[in-house]
């Protein structure tokens, strides 16, 4: 499918989303209370069959911080973009797509490493890079005086 | 510390096992805390990090030719490769097209890179299982591939010849007949390899059979590379989203059904021919052209999120670039293979002995500094 | 008197006698002994020192490099350097080990070893002791030595020694079996245990050319159960250190290290001569029935230096093996031996048995 259909695929799969045309794949942009079945519909529907979970990406968009997830069809070799944000930069939480693709296993163990978002329902959610002294490098305001040059 | 491990219940005769980041065997500075019973593998649970750097953080504080200098130090056995994905990333997103003799150069020399990879990773899987003659044999050929490297590019494993636009500098003029002769050669001793090794009869039985995997938990778990085609999981990026001049060549995508370490193994030999294949097709054929598009001095991509996937020696390295149309990145995030293949591990390693633990762990073929970043 | 290099046996009695004549019987064959003992003990040190820079040089032959060649002349000396290193480093004493044991354990294998090398026959008339029961001493004496790598093992207080020495001790007691028996065969076609008349008997065809199939069968069988009781080649997983352990051996050093290490090279060559012996024809030269000149020429190399030689291409080959092939995991190792091997020997036994009776042999 190309993005155009994607793009209306999604609209209905995903009713109450953001649907965007990026650069190059669509991206679509759910609140987090709908990330769980917003991905569960976009890998079972017979028509996009996203059975692939290629990337996890923690991003700190500045005031929120957010999660995007790059799916592929293996059956139809396309491509999406799902995004989501929370906007609670102290407790943030997302719930955990473990049960949909084991790949993300690994991959929120890091977002959480590096940018502190928590992921509900993970089976094993625990630092994977660093110890529990450091902060969270990835966020924008963190500050290390030793090791960073602020510019 | 970290955070506790997490309490597992020890059974009766269970007693736990830790093979150390230092291990002769783990390709890399790699913790596994192994549980067994007697000789069998109860859970084996990676414990990473050692090599993390901070590369992505590191990224939104420098510019994008700045940048492929850090992918080299990533999957340092695919440095070319890596820098390929960046410089394709930025070249799309600011609508670059690089002229034929750029694609051509590129291509023959990531396939260059990827003989050499699975030449190391002959001889790193032939040394953990006891073979150690492998080692040398391995090194000695993998020798010749690093000496083209080190007259075109200048660096024999850390390369950086590429930057976005084209490649920093023309190829050396003995660089075609050395590769040929090359491949000459290649081609008389990989049949030795086989003699060796593949054939023997003490490797099989020790490799086959081990670390199952099939088709659907490989797409679940996101396996990509050699491991991933080993169980049938169709995942070439060079076949479904061709880049550079890999539109132009002819090859076979390698594909197993089995999914076990010594299929694992076989896919790697089996696309050293291919990649030769691949180079004698473009070899000769090389257009002329510049080697590199006139860019601007400062390069700033425009505002938006970006994907480039390219096929490194282990699998799909994903680059995922957020720009807010400043010179340095938002966000720069890789997806590394190496990051995903290790993820089932356990699964993989439950049930089978220790001895086979190193064979499945070699098998996979990791590289800890692409996982770690 | 006359002295032949080519037959010991006068300058051995010469010796035997002038001793008896200027002393007492008792004192002259405490001399005797001590003599012996410091031949033997000599032998062993030269034989390891030799043995260590050949699988050096063989293991650089096999992997297209060349090996040791700083030290002396083509790097003769590099086993007396790595010597030297290892008599200066420090012995770390082990907490909580049983310090007896602990010690004792290197000296119980070398003694299985030197106890093994006293009974072989290197050349005619050289030949410590001649047992009428050789092989079967052979075998006993070279069994003893799982015992020290057992309580190496055990007194390290390692987990990692004991898994080892286990490993290694379940390896060394079941090859055993099939040594033996290829051993048996071997007797059964000569008819006698006594070393010395066997080699006698293959004066006119070395043991593995009249014994047809089943010798060649009984050889390579040998070969095969003779690696892997000496930890050797593709059945060192006791000693991998690509695996967890070191082994039984992780936690000595120093002189202690470096006796299990020359015992392991010792051992092997006590396997290889013991294949010379009994398959291999011993110190007799080759010879071709009815071809006289060929015959001549072969005497002309003294039985000393033909014993040698096959030995060490008996060892050789063993070297061979080991840096061609990956090494075999814990239970193939002990399927191979229960499973393959011994149905194998027995049924070869039989053969030989069979053979004998109806006089099919030279």
């Amino acid at each position: 499918m190309d993005n155009i259909q994607l793009a209306a695929s999604a609209a209905v799969l995903a009713p109450g989303s953001e649907i965007v045309q990026g650069k190059q794949f669509v991206e679509i942009t759910v609140t987090p209370e709908l990330l769980v079945s917003t991905a569960t519909a976009l890998k079972q529907n017979s028509e996009t069959r996203f059975d692939m979970l290629v990337c996890v990406s923690g991003v700190d968009y500045g005031k929120e911080l957010g999660t995007v997830y790059h799916l592929r069809s293996t059956e139809f070799n396309h491509m999406v973009v799902l995004k989501t944000k929370v906007s609670d930069r102290d407790k943030p939480e997302i719930d955990s797509l473990c049960s949909l693709w084991p790949a993300a296993d690994f991959h929120e163990r890091e977002v959480y490493d590096l940018l502190g978002i928590k992921f509900r329902g993970h089976p094993d959610l625990r630092r994977l890079f660093l110890d529990s002294t450091w902060g969270y490098p990835l966020r924008k305001d963190y500050k290390d005086d030793i090791n960073i040059l602020a510019k | 510390m970290e955070e506790a491990v997490k309490n597992i219940p020890l059974e009766e005769e269970e007693y736990i096992i830790n093979m150390g980041p230092q291990h002769p065997s783990t390709h890399g500075v790699l913790r596994l805390v192994v549980s067994l019973r007697g000789e069998m593998v109860l859970n084996v649970e990676p414990h990473i990090g050692y090599v993390h750097r901070g590369i992505e953080k590191m990224c939104e504080s420098l510019t994008y030719p700045q940048i492929i200098h850090l992918t080299d130090r990533m999957d340092y056995l695919s440095a070319h490769i890596n820098n390929e994905a960046v410089c394709l990333a930025v070249e799309k997103a600011l609508g670059i097209e690089v002229s034929d003799r750029v694609k051509y150069i590129r291509t023959i020399l990531s396939e260059l890179t990827r003989i050499q990879s699975h030449q190391l990773f002959w001889a790193t899987f032939g040394m953990d299982l006891g073979g150690l003659t492998c080692f040398f044999y391995g090194l000695r050929d993998r020798e010749l591939v690093m000496d083209i490297f080190e007259e075109t590019c200048g660096g024999r494993m850390i390369v950086s010849y590429n930057c976005p636009g084209g490649l920093m500098n023309d190829i050396h003029p003995n660089f075609q007949k050395r590769t040929k002769d090359f491949i000459k050669y290649f081609r008389k001793t990989l049949p030795e390899y086989d003699r060796l090794l593949t054939g023997n009869v003490i490797f099989q039985e020790r490799v086959k059979g081990l670390g199952t995997i099939n088709r659907e938990d490989a797409i679940a778990w996101g396996l990509t590379g050699p491991v991933g085609r080993a169980s049938g999981f169709s995942c070439d990026i060079r076949k479904h989203n061709p880049y550079s001049a890999y539109n132009k060549v002819t090859f076979k995508e390698i594909l197993y059904n089995e999914g076990d370490s010594f299929h694992r193994y076989k896919v790697r030999m089996d696309e050293m021919w291919e990649s030769m294949n691949i180079i004698e097709q473009l070899i000769d054929n090389i257009p002329e052209g510049p080697y590199a598009e006139k860019m601007k001095p400062v390069i700033k991509l425009p505002e938006g999120e970006y994907w480039q996937s390219v096929e490194t020696a282990r699998g799909e390295l994903g680059v995922f670039i957020v720009s807010d149309g400043n010179k340095n990145p938002y966000r720069f995030k890789f997806r590394s293979p190496n990051f995903v293949n290790l993820a089932p591990l356990n699964i993989l390693a439950k049930g089978f002995k220790i001895a086979d633990l190193v064979a499945i762990n070699g098998s996979l073929d990791l590289v800890i500094p692409d996982l770690d970043r | 008197m006359e002295f032949s290099i080519y037959d010991l046996t006068s300058f051995t009695q010469w010796i035997d006698s002038s001793l008896r004549a200027s002393m007492s019987p008792g004192w002259a064959v405490a001399i005797e002994m001590i003599i012996i003992g410091l031949a033997i003990l000599i032998f062993f040190a030269l034989v390891g020192l030799f043995l260590v820079i050949a699988e050096r040089k063989v293991c650089a032959l096999m992997q297209n490099r060349l090996g040791p060649n700083r030290v002396g002349p083509g790097g003769m000396f590099q086993t007396v350097a790595d010597l030297v290193k290892l008599l200066f480093v420090e012995l770390v004493p082990i907490k909580n080990a049983d310090k007896i044991l602990f010690n004792l354990a290197p000296f119980i294998v070398i003694i299985a070893s030197i106890m093994a090398i006293g009974a072989l026959p290197f050349a005619k008339g050289l030949q410590a002791i001649d047992l009428n029961i050789g092989v079967f001493y052979l075998m006993a004496v070279s069994s003893m030595g799982v015992i020290g790598v057992l309580l190496a093992g055990w007194s390290s207080n390692n987990k990692y020694s004991l898994i080892g020495a286990m490993r290694s001790g379940a390896q060394i007691v079941s090859y055993e079996l099939s040594v033996g028996l290829a051993l048996v065969t071997m007797v059964v076609l000569a008819g006698t245990m006594q070393l010395s008349q066997m080699i006698e008997a293959q004066r006119w065809g070395w043991f593995i050319f009249t014994g047809h199939i089943p010798a060649v069968i009984a050889f390579v069988i040998y070969i095969v159960a003779g690696t892997a009781e000496t930890n050797r080649g593709p059945f060192d997983l006791a000693e991998a250190e690509s695996e967890l352990t070191a082994g039984y051996h992780t936690e000595y050093s120093g002189i202690k290290f470096a006796l299990f290490f020359l015992a392991e090279y010792i051992n092997m060559f006590i396997i290889a001569a013991i294949a010379t012996t009994v398959f291999l024809g011993g110190w007799m030269p080759l010879h071709v029935y009815g071809w006289d000149g060929f015959n001549k020429v072969m005497d002309i190399i003294p039985p000393f230096f033909w014993f040698l030689g096959k030995a060490f291409s008996v060892v050789f080959i063993m070297m061979w093996l080991k840096w061609t092939f990956p090494r075999l995991r814990i239970d193939q190792l002990l399927t191979l031996e229960w499973k393959f091997l011994l149905p194998i020997n027995i049924f070869n036994l039989l053969l030989m048995a069979f053979l004998v009776l109806i006089g099919w042999h030279w």
